[in-house]
């Protein structure tokens, strides 16, 4: 297949899987990002140190996508091990944006995004750490949707901050996503943080009618791009006319949140990444002969990209002696007080609603000088992952011609509501 | 203000280590990145965390698991059934 926007890293065509032709995706073709397991298939994480790793076993998420008749078309690109909110971290190349070639498909599920964007395959599967599934689909016109922690089996997604990151659907429209998202539900015996809350597609209807939508006001702050904010509002007042309630909210602990999440993001990562040294995986063999310790060091340096190494040493100083305090407590718990402050505000609210970014996509390179400000595109789209909650992107309009996404944010294991409400927004506005 | 000499010791604890070249600007956005995360020394801790741990040990049940040479298929040089590091001591 044609891969104009570098969406994948690697094609295939596995056939279906025999007896599964009555499954709800028989013969659907579905990319998975280069960071969920497939048995067989190369799966590089988007990152040289990987490079050339078949994994012997599929993530519980792919094994469901098969027993449900799907082709896997392929593994897609993304931000090297999930960093990065661009897909221009990949070792491999950026991914273009399908909607304006010279931007940033966003990321760092961008692969997934694109090739559904571009209409190279209807469904994509992608993982949200810290908004890499709903940045994508933002500004590349899609949908998307970060499931609440453990609705979704992790086993087998290769970990980088596995506290906050969930396996989740994307697709062209409201209903292909809800379908991906019923089939990869359910609990899982390989992930104990997994819960066994299956979705089913047949309860999906438009409904929004008395729905309360709260409107967090700081997710229309200083930093969100004015045509943005009004392009999201004119999608709230299109809501509040299908019969929803509008009331204003506020989670004044959401100026904690970007910090919270990149410090406890960075000291996870710097665990997780600690297996990379070549030993069990990766195309770079460590020297047998030399200490171990300058053998991962060559191993590490010339596997990890820039960001990647960034971020491990930010959470190596993080958690080292005598700032863990400092950094990683303190964090902990601005994350239980944010958690806390989402929970009670949805307890008078049945979802939230605001932009997913604050911008449309960038041109190629922008973002790439600064990390800092790299780090704060994912200022309204971390905060789901700090809470636990479902999250969904959905297309509602443009701004200088760019796609931009409204989020609709819900309680916990409630997928349901966001869906609905997604679904009824998407009708209306055919 | 961490110093070019205190990243070192931490890419040398991460066994990771920043080319030379690198070092002054990657020292850099380090501090900028880690003065954006002092707005957590405004946060006013109250209450204790939250441990919400469940037991999920279950009993043993012995299923399917990887075959010996589908878990050294992806390292290198394998020897009798084990895989090569480098020297530990």
């Amino acid at each position: 297949m044609e891969d104009a926007y570098h969406a994948f890293l690697t094609q295939t065509e596995l056939p279906q899987e025999a007896g599964t032709e009555g499954g709800i995706l028989s013969g659907i073709r579905v990319a998975v990002k280069d960071n969920i397991s497939t048995k067989g298939i190369e799966t590089t994480c988007a990152s040289k140190i990987l490079k050339q790793y078949i994994p012997p076993y599929d993530a519980t998420a792919v094994a469901k996508l098969k027993a449900a008749g799907a082709v896997i078309a392929g593994k897609t690109n993304m931000d090297e091990f999930g960093m990065g909110s661009t897909t221009e971290n990949s070792a491999f190349g950026p991914a273009l944006n399908p909607r304006d070639i010279t931007r940033a498909t966003g990321g760092s599920s961008g692969g997934s995004a694109a090739a559904v964007a571009g209409g190279l395959v209807p469904m994509a599967l992608g993982s949200d750490t810290g908004g890499s599934i709903r940045c994508p689909a933002a500004w590349c016109g899609i949908v998307g949707l970060k499931p609440s922690y453990g609705r979704v089996s992790r086993f087998g997604l290769i970990a980088y901050a596995n506290s906050f990151e969930q396996i989740g659907p994307m697709a062209a429209n409201v209903s292909d996503c809800a379908k991906l998202f019923s089939v990869i539900t359910g609990g899982d015996k390989k992930d104990s943080t997994s819960v066994d809350k299956p979705y089913d597609f047949a309860g999906l209807n438009p409904g929004i009618k008395g729905k309360v939508i709260g409107v967090p006001k700081e997710y229309f702050a200083e930093g969100v791009d004015p045509e943005v904010k009004e392009t999201v509002k004119a999608a709230i007042s299109c809501l509040e006319s299908l019969g929803a309630v509008i009331k204003e909210v506020s989670i004044p602990s959401m100026k904690y949140a970007l910090a919270a999440y990149y410090v406890t993001c960075t000291c996870e990562a710097s665990s997780n990444l600690d297996r990379f040294d070549g030993v069990r995986y990766g195309e770079i063999a460590p020297e047998m002969n030399l200490p171990w310790h300058d053998a991962y060091t060559k191993v590490r340096t010339a596997g990890f990209g820039p960001e990647v190494r960034r971020r491990i040493l930010l959470g190596t100083f993080a958690l080292s002696a005598g700032y863990y305090g400092k950094y990683y407590v303190k964090a902990r718990y601005a994350r239980q007080k944010i958690a806390k402050e989402f929970a009670e505000v949805l307890t008078g609210c049945d979802m939230l609603a605001g932009p997913t970014m604050p911008n449309t996509a960038p041109k190629l390179g922008e973002l790439m000088k600064n990390p800092l400000e790299m780090y704060q595109a994912d200022i309204l789209t971390v905060p789901a992952n700090i809470a636990g909650i479902p999250a969904i992107s959905v297309p509602c309009g443009t701004v200088r011609g760019l796609p931009v996404g409204l989020q609709l944010m819900g309680r916990m294991y409630d997928e349901e509501t966001i869906l609905n409400a997604a679904l009824a927004f998407e009708e209306a506005n055919k | 203000m961490i110093t070019e000499e205190e990243v070192r010791h931490i890419s040398a604890l991460a066994d990771i280590t920043v080319p030379e070249n690198e070092l002054k600007s990657f020292t850099e956005s380090f501090n900028a990145i880690l003065g954006y995360f002092d707005i957590l020394d405004t946060l006013e801790i109250e209450g204790k965390l939250e441990r919400r741990l469940v037991n999920v040990f279950r009993e043993d049940e012995p299923t399917e698991s990887l075959s010996q040479e589908d878990a050294l298929k992806n390292s290198h040089e394998p020897e009798d059934g084990y895989i090569r590091a480098p020297k530990v001591i």
